[in-house]
C-alpha cells in the first residue's frame, strides 16, 4: 500500500522540553488515524510539525513521497494538507460563505472566486451551515465555528485532513452528528489524522491509533490493541473496566 | 443589467469623484478648483493607502514617503532629463512601486506595531537622504523650470490640466481599491488582515500578498506627489515627507471607514472640509493637528470601524451596496 503521508524520527523541543521524541508512523491512504493521548503529551505539535507551523530538529515529514520537513504552511495547503484548528481560528469579520470561500480559492486546486463560490455552497451544505452563510463568522456558537473550522478545510479538497479536537466542546447529538461527517469526508476518500478526547468516538472511527505521552509513541496499531494495552491504560485510560466498555457496543 | 447591479459598489465612489471633478466648471471659480484639487489628492492617497490599512490591515505610519519619493523621482526627470509629463508621471509610479516592494521584502515580516514603527522610520530616512542628494538639490531642493509649464500651454492651462490629471489619478484608486476589494487577491489580503496565520494555513501565501498590496499603494501616492510638486513649482525635503500628512492620511481612511471602497473617499471629503474649517478659524488654526489627533483617538476608541463599516454593521443589507 502507498503512504500518503510518513513521519520519520521527529523531534521537537522547546527549550528544555522535549515536545515530541522520535516520532515514527506510516499514514495510508484513505486511512482515518486517531491520535490520542493525555494534555500537553504533543499531539498538536506534531500537527504544527507535519504542517508547516513548526520545523522539527530532527526526522522527517513525507507527503506523496516527497520530503517536505520545514515546508511553510501555505505550501503544505497547495500540497493538498488541510487541517481545523483546536482553538478555532475563524476570520472574524468575513461572513460564513466568505471563510469557506477563502479555502477553496487558496487550498489544492486554486479555484477562481467564481468556482471557489460553487464549492463553499457545496461544502456549507455538507457539513450543515448552510443556514448561516451569509452570518458574519465572528457570530457563529462554538459548535458552528467548528463546522466552520471542517468547512474551510474541506473547501480545500484536500488529500489528507488534520482534524484537531473537532468533538471537543459538542453536545453528544452534535457528536454524532459531527462523526458521520467524518466519515463521509473518509467515504470520499480523503485520509483524516484526528486528534481526539473523546474516546468512543474516536475509538470507532478510526483505522488506527497512536498514543503519545509526554512526547514519547507510547503505543501504535488498531483500536483494541490499544485499549488492551497496559502502557497505554496507565498513561491515559486509567482504569481497564473503562477501555472494556470503550469497545463494548455500550 | 445583471452586470450593472454587480457592480453597483463602485457607482457611488465613481460619483462622488467625477462630481468632484465637473464641479469647477459647473461653478466656474479658481478657487474652488483648488479646493477640489486637495480633495481629490486627498482621495487618492487615502484610497491608495486604504489597500493596505483596510484591506490588509496593516498600518503604515510613513505612507507619505511614496509620494514624496515617487514626486522626486518623477519632477527630476520633468525637469533636469525633459521628459514630457506623462512620461514623468509613470516613472514617479513606478519608482514609488519599487521601492513599496524593496520595503515590503525588507519591513513587511514584522507585525503590528513594529511594522508601523518601521515605517516612520523609512520615512525619516528617505527624507535624511533626499536632503543630502545632490542630484534632487539637497536640503534646497528642486525648482521647476517655468519654460516647462510653457510647453503644457502656459501656467494657467498647465494648472488646469493638472487639475484634471489628479481627478484622473483619484479615480484611477478609486476604481484599483474596487478591483482589489472584489479580487480574489483582495479575499487573501482580507483573510491576512483579519489571521495572518490561518490565513497561511488555508493556503494564502501571505508574504507575496502582503507585498503587492504594499506595492499597489504605493504606485498612485507617487504619481500624486509629482504632480502636486509639478503644480507647486518646487519641491524640497520637508514638503516631500511630512510626518504630519501620513497621520492625517490615516485619520482620513479611519474616519471613513478602514475596509471599504468608499469609507476613504468620505474620509477624506470630511477631513479636508473640516481642514478648511479649522485653519482659517481664529481659535483653531495653530492646533488643527490637535483636533485630528483627538479624532483618530475617539473612532479608535468608540467607532473603530468608521463611518462607512459602522452603517455596514447597523444595516446588513447595506453590505451589497457598501463593498
Amino acid at each position: 500500500m502507498t503512504s500518503l503521508l510518513s513521519v520519520e524520527g521527529v523531534t521537537k523541543r522547546f527549550g528544555g522540553l522535549q515536545a515530541l521524541t522520535q516520532i515514527t508512523f506510516d499514514l495510508p491512504e484513505g486511512q482515518i488515524m486517531g491520535l490520542i493521548g493525555p494534555n500537553g503529551a504533543g499531539k498538536t505539535t506534531l500537527f504544527n510539525c507535519i504542517n508547516g507551523v513548526y520545523a522539527p530538529e530532527e526526522g522527517r515529514v513525507l507527503f506523496h513521497g516527497e520530503d517536505v520537513t520545514g515546508s511553510k504552511t501555505y505550501k503544505m495547503a497547495k500540497r493538498g494538507l488541510a487541517r481545523t484548528h483546536q482553538i478555532v481560528q475563524p476570520l472574524e469579520e468575513l461572513t460564513v460563505r466568505e471563510n469557506v470561500v477563502v479555502g477553496a480559492c487558496f487550498g489544492r486546486e486554486n479555484h477562481s472566486l467564481s468556482s471557489a463560490s460553487e464549492i463553499a455552497d457545496e461544502v456549507m451544505e455538507f457539513v450543515g451551515l448552510n443556514a448561516r452563510v451569509d452570518q458574519l463568522a465572528a457570530s457563529l456558537n462554538v459548535a458552528q465555528k467548528k463546522r466552520l473550522e471542517m468547512a474551510r478545510a474541506l473547501a480545500a479538497r484536500p488529500y489528507l485532513l488534520l482534524l484537531d479536537e473537532v468533538l471537543a466542546g459538542l453536545n453528544p447529538s452534535e457528536i454524532s452528528g459531527m462523526v458521520e461527517i467524518v466519515k463521509k469526508i473518509r467515504d470520499r476518500g480523503v485520509t483524516i489524522i484526528m486528534i481526539e478526547h473523546v474516546m468512543k468516538a474516536v475509538m470507532n472511527v478510526s483505522d488506527r491509533m497512536i498514543v503519545l505521552d509526554y512526547g514519547q509513541q507510547i503505543a501504535e496499531g488498531t483500536p483494541e490493541e490499544i485499549v488492551n494495552n497496559p502502557q497505554v491504560i496507565e498513561a491515559y485510560l486509567g482504569d481497564p473496566e473503562l477501555a472494556k466498555r470503550l469497545m463494548g457496543d455500550d | 443589467m445583471k452586470n450593472w447591479r454587480k457592480h453597483l459598489g463602485v457607482i457611488l465612489p465613481i460619483l462622488v469623484v467625477v462630481g468632484l471633478a465637473i464641479w469647477p466648471t459647473l461653478v466656474d471659480s479658481i478657487s474652488v478648483r483648488e479646493k477640489a484639487f486637495t480633495i481629490l489628492k486627498a482621495v487618492a492617497l487615502a484610497s491608495s493607502l486604504n489597500i493596505l490599512l483596510g484591506y490588509t490591515g496593516y498600518v503604515s505610519f510613513g505612507h507619505i514617503v511614496f509620494y514624496g519619493f515617487g514626486g522626486y523621482v518623477g519632477l527630476y526627470f520633468l525637469n533636469e532629463q525633459g521628459w514630457s509629463i506623462w512620461a514623468s508621471l509613470l516613472i514617479a509610479g513606478i519608482s514609488a512601486g519599487l521601492l513599496a516592494f524593496l520595503l515590503g521584502k525588507a519591513i513587511l515580516r514584522l507585525r503590528g506595531g513594529y511594522f508601523a514603527l518601521a515605517t516612520i522610520g523609512v520615512n525619516e530616512a528617505m527624507k535624511a537622504l533626499i536632503n543630502n542628494l545632490d542630484i534632487f538639490g539637497g536640503p534646497v531642493g528642486m525648482t521647476l523650470n517655468f519654460k516647462i509649464y510653457k510647453t503644457y500651454g502656459g501656467a494657467a492651462e498647465a494648472l488646469n490640466m493638472a487639475f484634471y490629471i489628479m481627478a484622473g489619478l483619484a479615480l484611477a484608486s478609486v476604481i484599483l481599491s474596487y478591483l482589489v476589494r472584489v479580487s480574489k487577491f483582495g479575499l487573501g489580503l482580507l483573510a491576512i488582515r483579519e489571521n495572518e496565520d490561518a490565513a497561511e494555513v488555508m493556503g494564502v501565501v501571505a508574504p507575496d500578498a502582503k507585498t503587492w498590496a504594499y506595492v499597489l499603494s504605493a504606485i498612485i501616492p507617487g504619481m500624486v506627489g509629482m504632480l502636486f510638486f509639478f503644480k507647486n513649482g518646487n519641491v524640497e525635503p520637508h514638503v516631500a515627507f511630512p510626518l504630519h500628512a501620513s497621520i492625517e492620511l490615516l485619520v482620513m481612511v479611519m474616519l471613513g471607514g478602514q475596509g471599504t471602497v468608499l469609507g476613504p473617499i468620505l474620509g477624506a471629503f470630511a477631513y479636508q472640509g473640516m481642514r478648511g474649517y479649522l485653519v482659517t478659524s481664529d481659535f483653531f488654526k495653530d492646533i488643527q493637528l490637535s483636533v485630528s489627533g483627538a479624532i483618530l483617538l475617539i473612532i479608535v476608541l468608540f467607532i473603530p470601524a468608521g463611518a462607512v463599516g459602522w452603517l455596514r454593521h447597523r444595516f446588513a443589507p447595506l453590505r451589497r451596496v457598501l463593498p
